[in-house]
C-alpha cells in the first residue's frame, strides 16, 4: 500500500475504494461479537462460507465479518444486502436456505425473520425491529456496516475525513472551540467538559504530551467500549488523532482490558493499517505534525480504569491511584501533561467534527447533550446495546426498546453505573436519564450499564454483591476504602443470613459517609452507593430482613425453605435424581419430599422441576 | 521454562519504557503461569528487583504463580449473570470437582476461577471453558459437561 501524504490523495482512495465496489453487490455481513460468537457465530460463518463455495458463488458474494449489531439477545445475527434483510439466531444449518433461498433467488427465509413480540408480525428490514427502531444510532451506526479489520470499508464511508478537515482547516483552538460548542461530556462516566478537559492539557506546561484512550472497561454489565472497539476501532483511533492534535501531543496510548483478547487484536490491526496507509507516524497528511498509537492491555485490576491508577500501570507499576491534584492534565504519564478520555468520547468526535457542535448539541438535554450507549442486561427480553439521545426515559429503554421483563415478572429497580452507582426503584421510572438526573436519584451514569433485577431478585443481595467487587477490587491502599468496605460487607452478610441487628441501617448509612469523605480515589468513594440507594429506595426490604428475619423476594437462602407442592408433583423423580444432596425422598409416582435438614438451598430441584411443583417459602 | 523464551520476550519490549506488565504478561500466556526461574530471569534482565515482580504479579489478577489446570474454568460473575443465577453455577463446579474457586484440582485437570463480567450477558448466566463458551447455564447442566470433559481427559491420558 502507498502512504497517503496528502488530504487529496485520502480523497482519491475513497473514491477509487467506492468506485471497486458494486452498490448491487450481494453481500453477507455476520455479527462476530463477542456475544454472537459466544452463542455459535464461528460455526455459522463457516457453514455460510462452505455453502456459498459450494454453490459457486465465491466471486459473486462478499462475506463481510462484521462487530456487534447490538441485539445480542438474538445472536448469531446475519443480515443479507442489498436488501437488508434481517435473519437472527441463524444456526449452521440454516446456510443452506440462506444460500439458496435468499442469495440465489432473492427470496426470505421468513423463519428466520425477527418477530415482533407484540404484533406477531415478521420483520424483514433491521431498523424496523422495535429495538432498533427507537435508537438513534450515531456511534453505533458503523458497527454493522464495516469489516473492522479493514481501514478501507471505514475510508470508504468518510471515515478520516474530519481528520483531514481538522489538519488542513482548523486551528487546535478552533477544534477545542468546537468540543466545547458541543457541550459534549466525558463518557466514562464523571461527565467532565471534554472541550475544557484538552484545553487545560493544551495549556499545560510540557515538552511532551500524551493522549490515552480508557478501554479499561471494569464495570459489571456494561460492554459497549469493547462493542465499539471490536466493532469499529478506526473510529476510536481518529478521534484520538485530532485529540493529539488539538492538545499537541505526538504519542498515545489505548489501555484495554485482557479480558477482551478480540478488542486487542482489533486495535492492534487497526494501528498497524494506520501505520501503513501513513495516518500515524510522521508528517500525517503533510501537515508537518506526528503522531504514534500503542496498545497496553491491562491486567484484571478494576482500579487501573480509576485515571491515575491506570497511569500507574502504563508506566509498569501496580495500578495504585494517587492524590489529585495534580491532575494528570498537568501532570500525568511519565509526569507530563495527560489527557484521558473514555472510548465513546474519543469516537463521538469525528462525528461532531463532520456534522458539527450546533447538530450535536441538538441532541440531548440542557446539560447532557448528545447519546449514550446503554447496556441493557439482568432482567430483561432484549438484552444487547442501545444508543439513544440523552434525556430518553427509564421506561422508554426498559419497555420500548428492552421489551419488558421475561416470564411476566414484576420490574422491580434498575442498577445503573456499576459498582459506584446506585438503585433506582420502579417508582422513578419517568426519570429522563442524563447525568444530572441519575446523580440526583443517587446513582450515576458511569460507563452505562443499565441491571434491570425483577421482583425475585433481592435489594440487599445487589448491595452486597457490589460490595463484594469493590471489597476485591480496593487496591488496599487507604484503610477507610479497605477496612470500611468489608465492615460493611460484614454487616449485609449478617442482614442476609439473619442476624441483623436493630441500628444495622444506621451503622451502614456512618460508614458509608465515612468511606466517602475519606477515601483517596473514586473506588472507594462511591462503593457505598449501591448501599445508600438501597437503604433510601428499599428500606423495607432491610427491616424485613432484620426485624421479621424475611426475605421479601425469597431470594436469601438463609431465610427460605423448599417445599414440595403435593398437588402438583406426580412423582417423576427428576429432582431427587438432581438433587446434588440426597435431600429430595420419594417414590416413584408418588409426590416428594424435601428433607429440610439435609437441603442446601441450592435451588437445583427448583430449576429441574417442570410442573412448577417446588415453592418456596419463608424459613421463619 | 525455557529461559531462551524468557530472554526473547524481554528482547521484544527492549525500547518500551515500563514494559514489565507486558512482559510478564506474555510469560503468563506462554506457560499459564509465572515460574520461578522465569521471575529470576526477567529480573536479572530488566535490573528490576525480584519483589517488584512479585508485587506487579500478586497486584493484578491474570497472573497466577502457581501453575494452572490443564482446563481453566471460567465463571462469570458479573451483573448480569449474578442475577440470573450465576453464583448457583459456581457452587455446583465447586461440590463437582472438590475445590473452591481459585484453586486447582490435585490431578491439575482443572482449574476453577470467576471473572467479572465477560460482556456476554445476553447469555447469562455464563461459563467458559478454555474459551468456548457455556450460555444460559443451569447449575443441573453443568454435570454433564464436565462428564464430557473429564471423559476426554481420561482419553486423553491413555494415549
Amino acid at each position: 500500500m502507498k502512504k497517503i501524504k496528502s488530504p487529496d490523495e485520502l480523497e482519491e482512495l475513497r473514491r477509487s475504494i467506492l468506485d471497486s465496489r458494486d452498490p448491487s453487490e450481494v453481500s453477507v455481513s455476520i455479527c462476530r461479537g463477542t456475544g454472537c460468537t459466544a452463542s455459535g457465530g464461528e460455526t455459522v460463518t463457516t457453514a455460510l462460507k462452505d455453502e456459498i463455495q459450494k454453490n459457486g458463488l465465491k466471486e459473486k458474494v462478499q462475506i463481510r465479518i462484521t462487530g456487534c449489531h447490538g441485539f445480542c439477545e438474538q445472536g448469531p445475527l446475519v443480515v443479507i444486502q442489498p436488501q437488508g434483510i434481517f435473519y437472527r439466531q441463524v444456526k449452521p444449518e440454516d446456510a443452506k436456505e440462506i444460500v439458496s433461498e435468499t442469495l440465489m433467488k432473492g427470496k426470505v427465509c421468513e423463519p428466520l425473520l425477527y418477530r415482533d413480540p407484540v404484533s406477531k408480525e415478521r420483520v424483514i428490514q433491521e431498523d424496523e425491529v422495535p429495538f432498533y427502531k427507537q435508537q438513534q444510532r450515531i456511534l453505533l451506526k458503523n458497527n454493522g456496516r464495516i469489516d473492522p479489520t479493514n481501514i478501507e470499508d471505514y475510508i470508504a464511508l468518510g471515515g478520516y475525513g474530519a481528520l483531514v478537515r481538522v489538519l488542513s482547516q482548523m486551528s487546535p483552538e478552533e477544534v477545542i472551540e468546537t468540543m466545547k460548542q458541543s457541550g459534549l461530556r466525558g463518557r466514562g462516566g464523571a461527565g467532565f467538559p471534554t472541550g475544557r478537559k484538552w484545553e487545560i492539557c493544551r495549556r499545560a506546561r510540557g515538552d511532551s504530551k500524551y493522549v490515552i484512550c480508557n478501554a479499561d472497561e471494569g464495570d459489571p454489565g456494561a460492554f459497549q467500549d469493547r462493542s465499539l472497539l471490536e466493532g469499529n476501532p478506526h473510529s476510536v483511533l481518529e478521534g484520538m488523532l485530532i485529540g493529539a492534535y488539538s492538545i499537541g501531543a505526538r504519542e498515545g496510548y489505548i489501555y484495554v482490558r485482557t479480558e477482551y483478547p478480540l478488542a486487542v487484536r482489533n486495535v492492534e490491526i487497526a494501528i498497524r493499517q494506520l501505520k501503513e496507509y501513513g495516518l500515524s507516524g510522521e508528517d500525517i497528511l503533510n501537515s508537518g505534525w506526528g503522531f504514534t498509537i500503542t496498545v497496553n492491555r491491562g491486567a484484571g485490576a478494576f482500579v487501573c480504569g480509576e485515571e491515575t491508577g491506570l497511569l500507574a500501570s502504563i508506566e509498569g507499576e501496580v495500578g495504585e491511584p494517587r492524590p489529585r491534584p495534580p491532575y494528570p492534565a498537568e501532570r500525568g504519564l511519565w509526569g507530563k501533561p495527560t489527557n484521558i478520555n473514555n472510548v465513546k468520547t474519543w469516537a463521538s468526535v469525528p462525528v461532531i467534527i463532520n456534522r458539527g457542535a450546533k447538530w450535536y448539541s441538538g441532541i440531548g438535554t440542557e446539560k447532557s447533550k448528545g447519546t449514550m450507549i446503554f447496556s441493557l442486561v439482568g432482567k430483561i427480553n432484549n438484552t444487547g446495546l442501545v444508543e439513544v439521545p440523552m434525556g430518553i426515559t427509564l421506561r422508554e429503554l426498559i419497555y420500548t426498546i428492552g421489551g419488558g421483563i421475561p416470564g411476566g415478572k414484576k420490574f422491580k429497580a434498575v442498577q445503573t453505573g456499576g459498582p459506584s452507582g446506585g438503585c433506582i426503584p420502579e417508582s422513578l421510572i419517568d426519570l429522563a436519564v442524563d447525568y444530572e438526573q441519575l446523580t440526583r436519584a443517587g446513582s450515576i451514569m458511569g460507563s452505562g450499564g443499565m441491571i434491570v433485577v425483577d421482583e425475585d431478585t433481592c435489594m440487599i443481595d445487589v448491595a452486597r454483591y457490589f460490595l463484594d467487587f469493590t471489597m476485591k477490587e480496593s487496591c488496599g491502599r487507604c484503610s477507610s476504602c479497605r477496612v470500611g468496605i468489608q465492615l460493611m460487607y460484614q454487616i449485609l452478610s449478617d442482614i442476609i443470613e439473619g442476624r441483623g441487628e436493630e441500628g444495622d441501617i444506621e451503622l451502614l448509612e456512618e460508614i458509608s459517609q465515612a468511606v466517602i469523605d475519606t477515601s483517596l480515589c473514586a473506588l472507594g468513594g462511591t462503593a457505598p452507593n449501591p448501599v445508600l440507594t438501597t437503604i433510601r429506595y428499599f428500606r423495607d426490604e432491610y427491616e424485613a430482613h432484620i426485624r421479621e428475619i424475611r426475605c421479601p423476594a425469597k431470594a436469601c437462602r438463609h431465610l427460605i425453605q423448599y417445599t414440595i407442592d403435593e398437588e402438583k408433583c406426580n412423582g417423576c423423580t427428576r429432582c431427587l435424581r438432581l438433587c446434588p444432596v440426597e435431600a429430595v425422598t420419594g417414590e416413584k409416582k408418588k409426590p416428594h419430599h424435601i428433607l429440610q435438614e439435609r437441603c442446601t438451598q441450592c435451588g437445583a430441584c427448583l430449576e429441574g422441576c417442570r410442573f412448577g411443583a417446588v415453592i418456596i417459602k419463608d424459613r421463619f | 521454562m525455557d529461559l531462551k523464551e524468557v530472554d526473547r520476550i524481554v528482547d521484544k519490549y527492549q525500547d518500551e519504557k515500563g514494559s514489565s506488565i507486558a512482559v510478564l504478561q506474555d510469560i503468563q500466556s506462554s506457560c499459564n503461569y509465572l515460574p520461578r526461574d522465569a521471575l529470576l530471569r526477567v529480573s536479572q534482565r530488566l535490573g528490576t528487583p525480584l519483589s517488584h515482580l512479585v508485587r506487579i504479579a500478586t497486584f493484578y489478577t491474570a497472573f497466577s504463580l502457581e501453575p494452572r489446570g490443564r482446563h481453566l474454568i471460567s465463571v462469570c460473575m458479573g451483573t448480569a449473570c449474578h442475577v440470573r443465577g450465576g453464583p448457583r453455577i459456581l457452587e455446583r463446579l465447586e461440590r463437582n470437582l472438590a475445590i473452591k474457586s481459585g484453586e486447582t484440582t490435585d490431578n491439575f485437570d482443572f482449574t476453577l476461577r470467576t471473572v467479572h463480567c465477560l460482556g456476554a450477558c445476553a447469555l447469562a448466566p455464563l461459563m467458559v471453558i478454555d474459551g468456548k463458551y457455556f450460555g444460559k447455564m443451569n447449575s443441573n447442566k453443568v454435570g454433564s459437561i464436565m462428564k464430557r470433559y473429564q471423559k476426554q481427559n481420561e482419553e486423553d491420558k491413555k494415549s
